[in-house]
């Protein structure tokens, strides 16, 4: 029974040995398809796995500051990575901004609402009792959307209806489940596979908030920098802002 | 904001073990005195959310509330408004996910107790509803303080199924623990620090009152076990 037991040992050993060659990266909770996407053709293309670990940037930038693992960061803005950088936590004159985001109202089907429909009529609608966003303390996406509420003079009007996500992703399921009935949530969730056919979304004015730039660091404290080097030169490629572009997001021309 | 935190997460506590008093004692009565054969299959489902991480309750509890199900539709229809993001919503999550630990020390205590007393009560003409209060609720008292105890502490500290069905909203889903967690996102470390520093003095405050009865025994028979 025991040499059984001791390759088994062996074996998850080297498994370890082999993990360790690949890269973990945090990412903003807008990125959860698009770079799952990215990811996955990379390791076809290239051999190395990709871990991805989501969350809202904010949460992100405090698990980075306290020293969590990772090799890449990529945020939903371009402060949580320039924070780092002032910290000294980032790897020198690594900050590129990979894609610009952007904000839409999102409906589930069944609302009896249609193009014709004003963002604000929709918001202010008594059956749109619950409006999800993401929890602007730690999300930038979240920020967004209060900055365009105040900006469509809304603000007040539909605070009792606001419930918050922990990030972009739980305020999209908030809408997605029906438990809120709409959501403001980022464009690129909005075209996701399970959010696309169930409801319908409406973008907002660009100027009713801040440009959503988002930038990419390398951390500091990472062993693996060449290869995070690589996977970031991969996103920002052609290829790499193709898929972006697929997931709604605008490639900046100065990066 | 830490004080109305606070007040809502004391008010859910308090619902909480309420209901589960009047949901609990005769769970735990069946459950202690049933001699169904399948009754293990009802202890199992009861334990459930003891081992369950409070995503799969969460998750599954969200669907139910939520307009995708009979459940939900039927509320919406009832009350005009969902249950989830609402006081009731964590109200009927914390509930499921605190039941066991209102229904086991109870159990517990019922099953340990003398059959022969039992048997003398109904013996002397006594209904089994007069036994129940007579006998096995006096007698299995200290099983259910310590019910009603364990589910208020574990509804106190709460987060997993709050967070996934609460929505965060101050004043009607923003329990302590989340606010704790808001805080500790917002890097605000001072402010998270005494958040938590209240709601552990709370708790140590709690439960120094429940072992210092205990040690008194001023509830009789309290060391069940």
């Amino acid at each position: 029974m025991r040499r059984p037991l001791v390759s088994f040992m062996v074996l998850l050993f080297l498994a370890h040995l082999a993990l360790a060659q690949e890269l973990t990266v945090a990412a903003a909770a807008d990125l959860n398809y698009a770079l799952k996407d990215l990811a996955a053709q990379y390791q076809k293309k290239t051999g190395t796995a990709v871990t991805l670990s989501f969350g809202s940037s904010g949460n992100l930038f405090s698990q980075i500051q306290n020293g969590a693992p990772y090799d890449l960061f990529f945020s939903a803005d371009e402060d949580y990575p320039k924070r780092l950088a002032a910290a000294g936590l980032v790897e020198n004159g690594s900050l590129r901004t990979y894609a610009v985001g952007h904000l839409v109202l999102w409906v589930r089907n069944g609302m009896g609402l249609d193009r014709s429909h004003q963002i604000a009529d929709i918001l202010l609608q008594p059956s749109i009792q619950r409006i999800a966003i993401a929890n602007p303390q730690t999300a930038p996406y979240g920020r967004a959307a209060m900055s365009a509420l105040e900006h469509l003079g809304l603000k007040d009007k539909v605070a009792s209806k606001l419930v918050f996500g922990e990030n972009v992703s739980q305020a999209a399921q908030f809408a997605q489940s029906g438990n809120a009935q709409a959501g403001l949530i980022p464009l690129s969730l909005a075209l996701a596979p399970s959010m696309k056919d169930a409801g319908s979304y409406w973008e907002l004015p660009p100027d009713s908030y801040p440009e959503l730039r988002q930038g990419v660091v390398i951390i500091a404290a990472s062993k693996h920098k060449k290869a995070a080097q690589a996977f970031l030169d991969y996103v920002t490629s052609a290829e790499g802002s193709a898929v972006l572009r697929q997931y709604g997001f605008r490639i900046p021309d100065s990066r | 904001m830490i004080l109305q935190a606070l007040i809502l997460t004391l008010r859910l506590a308090v619902v909480v073990s309420a209901l589960l008093l009047v949901i609990g004692l005769p769970l735990a009565y069946w459950l202690a005195f049933s001699r169904w054969r399948w009754k293990f299959l009802c202890e199992a489902i009861v334990s459930l959310p003891i081992v369950l991480p409070p995503t799969v309750l969460g998750f599954y509890v969200l669907v139910a509330i939520g307009p995708l199900s009979p459940f939900g539709r039927w509320y919406q229809a009832l009350t005009g408004h969902g249950l989830a993001f609402t006081f009731g919503g964590l109200v009927v999550g914390s509930v499921l996910y605190s039941l066991p630990f209102a229904v086991q020390p109870m159990a517990a205590s019922f099953s340990a107790l003398d059959r022969k007393l039992l048997d003398a009560s109904s013996l002397l003409g006594a209904s089994r509803w007069r036994t129940f209060w007579r006998i096995v609720l006096p007698l299995g008292l200290p099983g259910v303080l310590t019910g009603i105890v364990l589910s208020f502490a574990h509804t106190l500290g709460e987060f997993g199924v709050v967070l996934m069905i609460g929505g965060n909203i101050p004043g009607a889903t923003q329990t302590v623990s989340i606010l704790i967690y808001d805080q500790v996102q917002a890097l605000d470390y001072v402010t998270a620090n005494r958040t938590a520093l209240l709601l552990l003095s709370l708790c140590f405050v709690l439960l120094a009152i429940l072992y210092g009865l205990r040690r008194r025994s001023a509830w009789g028979l309290w060391d069940w076990k």
